[in-house]
């Protein structure tokens, strides 16, 4: 097997849900999802807007671009965390407690309660699995994973990728279903670790390593790219 | 309209803006940092921020000096220096009241302020807590279609807006590179407060290049010249951020009389900008 660091899993775990996408949206505090759209780009040829990116073909012309651009569906993939995500899907990105002198608060909501609506394949990412984070419901939804029929509501989320699996959204069951397991890691830690419930098929593949070629460009011009906007990320992970 | 006057420094424009305004600023370069830091100086209080959609170090460092009763947000957050302590404890102890929004509502609001209409209907937030806790945000009907929930945000009409510009001249016209939602922000606003990199001679509008992007002294109220105003934020085509200073920001803030001294240092102590 080769030997890649949890992170560069999950870069090119991300990336293996990008095949078809055309262009890749980047939010704030995201360098890991950002290496896996820049990996894509690679791959694919995805073109791939980065909010707070001062490279000319990454940066996008202004926040008001970006959401009107998501609005008219020139953008085909986004990623969101959470301080919790539910088993639906909902995200909180506002704190934990009763709202609004809550006993942890976050940054806030950010684009998330618009363009979750609006991107047809949104990909949740948090790099902490565990109770603490993956909840049953959470204690604010910034943003909802599903609406009702009659909510205009092209986008919505796709999958979820932590440091222990990937996991695809089912969006009319509304429930996360396991889709594969990073090497070195069960289902029953999975199953432990998790504060939903989820589905699971009787024969849970491993999560699919990254090969020379995959890992030569996460450690070649994907980890040159993401220093501008993540230069701490970029030089703790990549040394450059 | 009364011509822009202009001050001798930020610290006199800070002394023309008044308590209890609601006040807009702007998330990217140029942050008008020295004009935050003449508003701590002058002991601006009251303020109702509206961070156009987000803020970082300027709104955590206004709030922690209490300056600020009311925050409207899509986020406050030092990025990739970690979370706004300030923010976070004064919403959590109820100092400040948050408004809590998402980044494309807050444009939209400015937008319907710009064009002096009451809403702006956006996609979007039905089914959040966000748009529960917001008594102003209305869902409506799509009155062209049937069956079709749409959510209608108020104009935001700020009484200003505080911008931090590459360049002014001195006739008031602004340029502002490509930061376009600026020119949103002064349109949306009764007035416009700007510290400047440069004041010129020359009549910006007179310069195709120029003018392209650029605010008319129509909507701009006061100018000061800042030089190094970002500072300790970056300034494309000027300078680079601080790091040092914002990391050092960034771990004593939160901590009581840790950022009590560091005010003290950083902003009473008036320092000049490391060059």
């Amino acid at each position: 097997m080769i030997t890649c660091k949890p992170e560069e899993l999950m870069i090119s775990a991300i990336s293996d849900l990008l095949d078809d996408v055309g262009h890749i949206a980047v939010g704030v505090l995201s360098p890991i999802p950002g290496s896996a759209a820049l990996l894509a780009r690679a791959r694919n040829g995805a073109r791939v807007s980065i909010i707070g990116s001062s490279v000319p073909e990454f940066r996008t012309d202004g926040g008001v671009d970006l959401f009107d651009a998501a609005g008219q569906g020139r953008i085909d993939a986004f990623f969101l965390s959470g301080g919790q995500i539910d088993g639906a899907a909902n995200i909180n990105l506002t704190g934990i407690g009763d709202y609004p002198e809550m006993d942890v608060r976050w940054s806030g909501a950010f684009g998330s309660a618009y363009l979750y609506f609006q991107i047809p394949k949104v990909i949740l990412f948090r790099d902490e699995h565990s109770r603490r984070t993956l909840v049953d419901k959470v204690d604010f939804i910034s943003a909802p994973g599903v609406s009702e029929t009659s909510v205009y509501r092209p986008g919505g989320p796709y999958a979820l990728v932590t440091p222990l699996c990937v996991m695809m959204f089912d969006r009319l069951a509304a429930r996360f279903t396991l889709k594969s397991i990073h090497p070195g890691h069960s289902l029953e830690e999975i199953r432990d670790q998790t504060g939903f419930d989820f589905d699971c098929p009787d024969q849970v593949p491993e999560t699919v390593t990254p090969d020379d070629e995959t890992l030569s460009h996460i450690r070649g011009d994907v980890a040159r790219a993401i220093a501008n906007p993540y230069p701490a990320f970029a030089k703790e992970m990549f040394g450059v | 309209m009364p011509e822009p006057e202009f001050f001798t420094d930020a610290d006199a424009l800070a002394a023309a803006i008044p308590d209890n305004v609601k006040l807009a600023i702007f998330k990217d370069s140029g942050v008008p940092m020295e004009a935050a830091r003449a508003l701590i100086r002058r002991r601006a209080k009251g303020l109702h921020l509206v961070t156009i959609p987000t803020a970082g170090m300027i709104a955590d460092m206004l709030i922690g000096s209490g300056c600020v009763d009311i925050v409207e947000t899509a986020g406050v957050s030092l990025g990739e220096f970690g979370p706004a302590r300030e923010f976070a404890n004064a919403v959590k102890a109820g100092q400040v009241k948050i408004m809590d929004s998402t980044c494309p509502a807050i444009y939209s609001g400015i937008q319907a302020g710009e064009k002096g209409i009451p809403f702006m209907p956006m996609r979007g937030l039905i089914g959040s807590d966000i748009l529960r806790s917001r008594d102003d945000y209305t869902v409506i009907d799509n009155p062209l279609s049937r069956d079709d929930p749409i959510v209608a945000l108020p104009a935001i009409r700020p009484d200003i807006s505080l911008i931090h510009v590459p360049l002014a001249d001195r006739f008031g016209n602004l340029w502002i590179g490509r930061q376009s939602e600026l020119k949103i922000m002064a349109h949306a606003s009764i007035r416009t407060f700007v510290t400047a990199e440069k004041i010129v001679d020359t009549n910006i509008m007179e310069d195709e290049k120029l003018a392209a992007a650029s605010i008319s002294s129509l909507y701009v109220s006061g100018v000061a010249l800042a030089e190094r105003g970002a500072w300790p934020l970056d300034m494309p085509g000027h300078y680079t951020i601080d790091r040092n200073n914002v990391e050092e920001y960034a771990r004593v803030s939160g901590s009581g009389d840790g950022f009590q001294a560091w005010i003290a240092n950083n902003i009473f102590a008036k320092p000049v900008a490391a060059e």
